[in-house]
């Protein structure tokens, strides 16, 4: 056993933060509810640290009662306790249920649980840990249900157990041939006893039907192309109203005073009511503001616009991009923020070193801008809230709506619905709060609240701003001898306790801490920084600016002392080799075992190699044209990308081609990894290119996909080549899918750049800097 | 005032600038045409207006006065719709999906016009539709395929 991770120190410091949402993967005790069922899967040793599924809020269950229910007619019901945003879950978990089931998937429906972690186990859907920390939980669900058909076939035939299997939804006797369907046995098998997990029969790998193919249909791929597929926003409640609100521009702000007599003489608009915000910290709280109440959404945001409201804006009104960003400069090019990390002694290494770098890499606040907008609807009866919403987070949406109902959260029913897309801004309930105050002001009436895309843009949860300030030192022989690094960034801790200025143990464990790199001298430090907005979770999270600033800086070492990029690169890596998180003071480690996942530079470095051979690294351009080459570790997965870009003269850039390769360990859907994969490479494309969320006088300056900037089809890659390292069993522990391909993206497009034209980007977003 | 929507006439009482987006979704509960920015910049609302795809989000109804209005729910309908929705499913196009109902409108109406799209010719129709999840590649096979299984020559 390692020595544990250091998470009586993390609890203390985050105390104040609300555990479910930011203590999800620390290793918690006694936090966790066991529901005295044989399926809920705990440690037994309660003094023991947990890690992974073990150490979420509520654990995992694997109780086949919970999630499958077989029907007469032989139809398959699986539930899906995790929200389904594009990643292909409700497809990925309930395929590893139906192979150890040996269920047909065409006779397999996936309906979708609503918020109730102590029945189903952990829902919050980040950190790119649903197959990851679930895998296991689902197949010991499929594998229970498949022994009771069994074992209920067995009975009624009078024969041993042993003499029959399953196969493609039957069960057969071996010797006699004899067939029954499951709808014959699932009435007898559900009054079985449900199997201990100690005596479930897995199957063996090359027995899979389902799991690591390629061909497994996507569960709602029909429904979303016929217009069926049910999102937030289509939910439809009987004598529902529609809403929508004029919130704060400026994060902390509140309404002075305001007109609605215009308002309400808009047809169709029913009531304006003022919703309470609550200052600083945000937590997952509505930001308040004046709501108005419509027969329709249209009519809703036509009595908006007819609104006049003076605005106390608030102390935030001073926070200015520019300003702020030259603060975050200056402050990391001073020694003395707080220290994090020393090793050896670098101010002596960088005095005596051949060579000394240096560069500041900055990167925007950006915004997660799902297509479906924060939308919720709610509706309160009997002392009874129930809310249907598109959410990240079931089981915190479904406390925070009773906590501001002063109800209990049994009283609350939060539905889940497919979500239009979600890249973290999903997990903060807020519009489910709304929704349920402005029923409460409604005397129940259902009613729906839908933001406008610039109510998205402009009252986000967003990315942070960052300046990530690397120095390093080089020997003429090429050996990097010293690293630097200061990381400044507001928090997001700031987002549940306002005086928070420093980066949180998750943070700074997404590629600061936890840097694979065989250098002797390493001192790591973080400068203070305040937040004046929300700041959020935006997928890969903190990996983005950190994979941008060092894969960039690495690549600019490499061309200053005149070596070959990769080579450089795996020379700096070093040999293959298992570093245990704990000597890295990574304290966090994905809330993951540092014995299971140690980081591991062989995988790093084969994914390097592998990008490399399939992206013909090296080979001959013409004049405008460049390869990039960037690696990076995140969510106990390892990736590497090259990018093939070509700029014109007047400073047009396309992408001619893309290659990522991932190792993720066992992969069981290999098809969403792939379209995952892709996804990052182009929202990797899109925030590297033109993503940009930037603040005048405390409020954000772009209002939709004008001014907000995402990738399009004609600014896409023209080619993505995904290229999957699968691990060679399925002992070997999953890695994370959904975040881990966007971080190298960015770097490895900006390093093409510089091959290309020998222009470097520091300062994303790269927009008109190449037309000079 | 009278709609024609998927071949089916349906009489409003509404105002004449509202937008046939919000007339479908919130009047007429067909869900299936999505709210994306509400200024035309992202296309997950298209629809077609006598065959020609337009951002319902920002077209008023009185637009649509002696016109037909096909959208998502009669895509299927169309051959070349239809061709489009299988080559999406085959292809695994979806990602979120929520884009994908107005992808396949307008990928259905340049293939109605078009039937061997050229890449510059896929760029120019899909690109007013925005894909936060990053399903372009896979897009533009699945026009491609879709192309093929049609009858075109790609």
């Amino acid at each position: 056993m390692n020595k544990p991770l250091k998470n009586e120190s993390l609890q203390t410091e985050i105390t104040n933060i609300s555990r479910r949402n930011l203590l999800k993967g620390f290793a918690l005790t006694g936090l966790v509810l066991a529901v005295g069922m044989p399926f809920t899967g705990f440690a037994e040793d309660e003094e023991a640290p947990k890690y992974g599924r073990d150490a979420m809020p509520h654990g995992w269950v694997d109780n086949p009662l919970v999630f499958v229910a077989i029907a007469e007619d032989g139809s398959v019901t699986i539930v899906s306790h995790r929200s389904e945003m594009g990643q292909g879950v409700r497809t990925s978990l309930p395929m590893a249920v139906a192979d150890e089931l040996e269920a047909d998937w065409d006779k397999v429906k996936v309906v979708q649980a609503p918020g109730d972690e102590e029945r189903y186990g952990n829902q919050d859907t980040d950190g790119s840990r649903s197959v990851r920390h679930f895998f296991m939980p689902m197949r010991n669900v499929g594998a229970a249900a498949r022994m009771m058909l069994e074992a209920a076939a067995a009975a009624h035939w009078g024969v041993a157990v042993e003499e029959v299997f399953a196969e493609n939804h039957q069960i057969k006797h071996r010797s006699s041939g004899k067939v029954l369907g499951y709808g014959e046995l699932a009435k007898a098998a559900a009054a079985l006893d449900v199997p201990q997990r100690e005596n479930l029969r897995l199957k063996t790998p090359d027995q899979f039907r389902y799991i690591g193919k390629q061909s497994t249909k996507l569960i709602d791929g029909e429904d979303i192309v016929t217009g069926k597929a049910v999102y937030g926003i289509d939910v439809q409640v009987d004598g529902m109203l529609h809403a929508v609100i004029a919130r704060p521009p400026v994060y902390g702000g509140k309404v002075k005073s305001f007109d609605d007599s215009e308002a309400l003489k808009v047809p169709g608009v029913i009531k304006v009511v003022t919703l309470k915000g609550s200052p600083p910290p945000a937590v997952f709280n509505p930001l308040g503001g004046v709501a108005v109440i419509a027969e329709n959404t249209w009519a809703a945001m036509q009595g908006r616009e007819k609104l006049k409201i003076e605005w106390d804006h608030g102390e935030n009104a001073s926070y200015n991009t520019e300003e702020y960003r030259q603060q975050m400069i200056e402050d990391a090019s001073t020694a003395g923020g707080k220290v994090l990390r020393s090793t050896g002694d670098v101010t002596k290494a960088m005095e005596t070193a051949d060579k000394t770098f240096k560069a500041d890499y900055y990167i925007p606040h950006l915004s997660q801008a799902p297509m479906e907008p924060p939308v919720a609807t709610a509706r309160i009866q009997d002392g009874k809230c129930e809310v249907w919403a598109p959410t990240q987070a079931p089981q915190a949406s479904r406390d925070t709506v009773a906590k501001w109902l002063e109800m209990s959260p049994e009283d609350v029913t939060v539905h889940v619905t497919l979500l239009g897309g979600g890249f973290g801004r999903k997990s903060k309930p807020d519009y489910l709060v709304e929704a349920a105050l402005l029923s409460k002001a409604i005397d129940g009436r259902p009613v729906q609240v839908t933001w406008s895309r610039e109510d998205d843009i402009h009252n986000g949860y967003l990315h942070t701003v960052s300046i990530e300030h690397l120095e390093a030192a080089v020997n003429t022989d090429g050996k990097t001898t010293a690293w630097l690094h200061r990381t400044v960034a507001p928090s997001i801790s700031s987002t549940f306790d306002a005086s928070s200025v420093h980066q949180m143990p998750i943070e700074l464990g997404m590629g600061v801490m936890n840097i694979p790199f065989a250098i002797e001298n390493i001192q790591i430090e973080n400068p203070e920084a305040k937040a004046h907005t929300r700041i959020g979770w935006f997928r890969s999270v903190a990996n983005i600016p950190r994979a941008f600033a060092i894969q960039s800086f690495i690549a600019e070492m490499a061309h200053e002392v005149g070596q070959e990029h990769k080579a450089f690169l795996l020379d700096l890596i070093g040999p293959a080799r298992k570093i245990d998180p704990i000597d890295l003071n990574d304290e966090w480690n994905y809330g993951e075992s540092p014995e299971k996942y140690p980081l591991d530079t062989g995988r790093l470095r084969r994914v390097v190699e592998t990008v490399c051979e399939k992206a013909n690294w090296g080979r001959d351009l013409p004049a405008g044209r460049g390869l990039g080459l960037a690696t990076h570790y995140s969510f106990v997965s390892y990736t590497a990308a090259i990018v093939e870009v070509e700029v014109s003269e007047d400073g047009e850039l396309t992408i001619p081609r893309m290659d990522i390769a991932v190792d993720c360990g066992p992969q069981v859907n290999p098809e969403r990894i792939r379209s995952q994969m892709e996804g990052a490479c182009i929202m990797g494309v899109s925030l590297a290119t033109v993503g940009e969320i930037s603040f005048k006088d405390g409020a954000v300056e772009q209002d939709n996909f004008d001014t907000y900037q995402v990738t399009r089809m004609n600014g896409a890659p023209r080619e993505i080549h995904v290229h999957l390292l699968p691990a060679d069993d399925f002992n070997t522990p999953l890695g994370g899918i959904g975040e881990p391909g966007l971080p190298p993206i960015a770097p490895a497009l900006c390093n093409a750049i510089f091959a290309a034209t020998g222009k470097r980007i520091r300062n994303l977003p790269i927009r008109y800097q190449l037309e000079s | 005032m009278k709609l024609s929507i998927n071949g089916e006439s349906h009489e409003v009482n509404l105002p004449e600038e509202m937008p046939i987006l919000w007339t479908l979704r919130d009047v007429l509960g067909m869900t299936g045409t999505k709210f994306g920015c509400g200024k035309a910049l992202c296309g997950a609302c298209t629809v077609m207006l006598d065959g020609q795809p337009i951002r319902s989000c920002s077209t008023p109804i009185s637009a649509a006065k002696g016109k037909q209005i096909t959208t998502i729910e009669a895509v299927s309908e169309d051959k070349i719709g239809r061709a489009i929705q299988q080559a999406w499913v085959e292809l695994g196009v979806p990602q979120c999906g929520y884009c994908q109902p107005g992808q396949v409108v307008s990928a259905t109406a340049l293939l109605r016009d078009n039937a061997n799209p050229t890449d510059t010719d896929i760029d120019n129709a899909m690109s007013g539709n925005i894909c936060r999840c990053g399903t372009y590649n896979r897009i533009r096979d699945a026009i491609k395929l879709a192309a093929t299984n049609s009858g075109g020559k790609q």
